[in-house]
């Protein structure tokens, strides 16, 4: 049976079916159980940093060699001759990805890796483009959740803090809209979901609420997705006010269910007081470790046609 | 003198008419008709039944082929165009409104890749009641008013 991912690009959530994503999951979880040291022994693949993120680099590339791959590459476009010379992306992934049996890359503008997959003709990982995507974040976030619940379908979670801005939470929020979850959204009024997200929501017919502060809702859920709420967008009053909100403390969870796991993409800063760190809801540090079977998922599908993930 | 303006004859060319009004001034720019020497004949502001005003224009020796008709949507999408020749209307179609377009429109996002690479602008219909277009490279939705290069 061939894999409907052979061969194809990352670009984008929305670019997924539902059973796409169940088949990276599953395999994800394969590879976290029966690690495959030599399935890409002999591949070349290219990571290509045209913006900095020392987090990405280090998940992707390890989990590159977990599968006996080696990497080529550069961790920080800027300072590399390619920016200094002016050439256009397009040229520059021509040449990088004729090295290469698959592109990973970052980059500061939106729509980069949809671009760079246009001048290709082997596989484009998306690890993040300006504000637009980060499809493996999302991946290692639905590959956690699954990990922990046991499935996707039917759980109620919360996102909290900046869900303005945060594009993690917008994706996420996006993917796991084809599996009829029960949202609940918790941020100051300034930083609520952006409309266009509650616009694709209402007409998936997925259920979800607004709410002001964790502890209205803490007791049902089963998953706690915390994001950063910056400082900066607050004048000190106000952000004092907002911290007994929207950060958390093991005291807030006296109550919760069994099952509860608490997510955040890191780093943090002290929306999860390091209290929380020592209950059995923490889940953040595996959650980080995730992304390196998520990506090693990406590269099995993506680069070999009969990789058959062991339940 | 508006009846008079509206059953002029042309020869050979085209009418496009249900144009909303201002916008017909916009249709000749986008279609650098006001760079042609073909006899252009327009009528703005044209009383209609239905009581909102129209544009109308008509040009000589000029005829639309499907892109033109479907880029026609961004400025008028209930216009109508008739094909003229020997005076008579030989063709009477409606615009639609295409599922994409490319190379027209310019992206307003600033930091969108599509700007400075050898690339064409794509942008799918994302909605039709309130015009609403995706950008194909940053992903991105903007209403139609967002690309002022049109105005
Ligand atoms: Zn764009």
């Amino acid at each position: 049976m061939n894999n409907p991912l052979y061969q194809k690009n990352i670009i984008s959530i929305a670019d997924l079916s539902r059973s796409d994503l169940e088949l990276i999951l599953e395999t994800a979880h394969s590879l976290k159980q029966n690690p495959q040291p030599t399935l890409l022994n002999n591949k070349v693949i290219a990571s290509c940093f045209f913006e900095a993120s020392t987090r990405t680099r280090l998940s992707f590339e390890t989990a590159v060699q977990r599968l006996g791959g080696s990497v080529i590459g550069f961790d920080s476009g800027g300072n590399t001759s390619l920016a200094q010379k002016g050439e256009t992306l397009a040229d520059s992934v021509k040449v990088i990805s004729s090295y290469a049996d698959a592109f990973f890359m970052r980059h500061p503008q939106e729509g980069a890796a949809r671009l760079a997959s246009e001048f290709t003709s082997v596989p484009v990982i998306n690890g993040g483009d300006g504000s637009n995507q980060h499809p493996t974040q999302t991946l290692l976030d639905l590959f956690t959740i699954y990990e922990t619940q046991a499935r996707l379908d039917n759980l109620n979670i919360a996102f909290v803090g900046d869900l303005k801005y945060g594009r993690t939470v917008h994706s996420l929020a996006q993917a796991l809209s084809l599996f009829n979850c029960n949202f609940y959204f918790i941020s100051p009024e300034a930083l609520a979901m952006p409309d266009y997200i509650i616009e694709e929501l209402t007409e998936r017919d997925i259920s979800f609420s607004l709410h002001t502060s964790i502890e209205e809702v803490v007791d049902e859920l089963d998953v706690l997705y915390m994001t950063r709420v910056q400082k900066e967008r607050f004048d000190e009053t106000e952000y004092q006010h907002m911290k007994s909100a929207f950060l958390l403390n093991a005291g807030m969870l006296k109550n919760v269910k069994d099952n509860l796991k608490v997510l955040h993409p890191l780093p943090r800063i002290d929306e999860i007081n390091q209290d929380v760190d020592n209950t059995p809801y923490a889940y953040y540090f595996q959650q980080a470790q995730n992304g390196v079977f998520a990506r090693q998922a990406l590269l099995a599908l993506l680069l070999t046609n009969h990789f058959q993930a062991k339940p | 003198m508006q009846k008079k303006l509206q059953v002029e004859a042309i020869e050979q060319g085209s009418v496009i008419d249900h144009i909303p009004a201002h916008q017909g001034v916009k249709i000749l720019k986008f279609f650098k008709f006001t760079q042609t020497n073909e006899k252009i004949t327009i009528g703005l502001n044209l009383a209609t039944k239905s009581g909102e005003s129209k544009d109308l224009i008509k040009i000589e020796n000029t005829f639309f082929n499907d892109k033109q008709a479907n880029q026609l949507a961004l400025f008028a999408p209930n216009a109508t165009i008739n094909q003229i020749k020997d005076f008579k209307v030989v063709n009477k179609f409606k615009v639609q409104l295409p599922s994409s377009f490319i190379d027209v429109l310019s992206c307003p996002n600033s930091n969108c890749i599509s700007h400075n690479e050898p690339v064409q602008s794509r942008f799918y219909v994302k909605q039709k009641k309130t015009l609403k277009l995706k950008c194909h490279y940053c992903e991105k939705s903007f209403n139609r008013a967002t690309f002022d290069e049109l105005d």
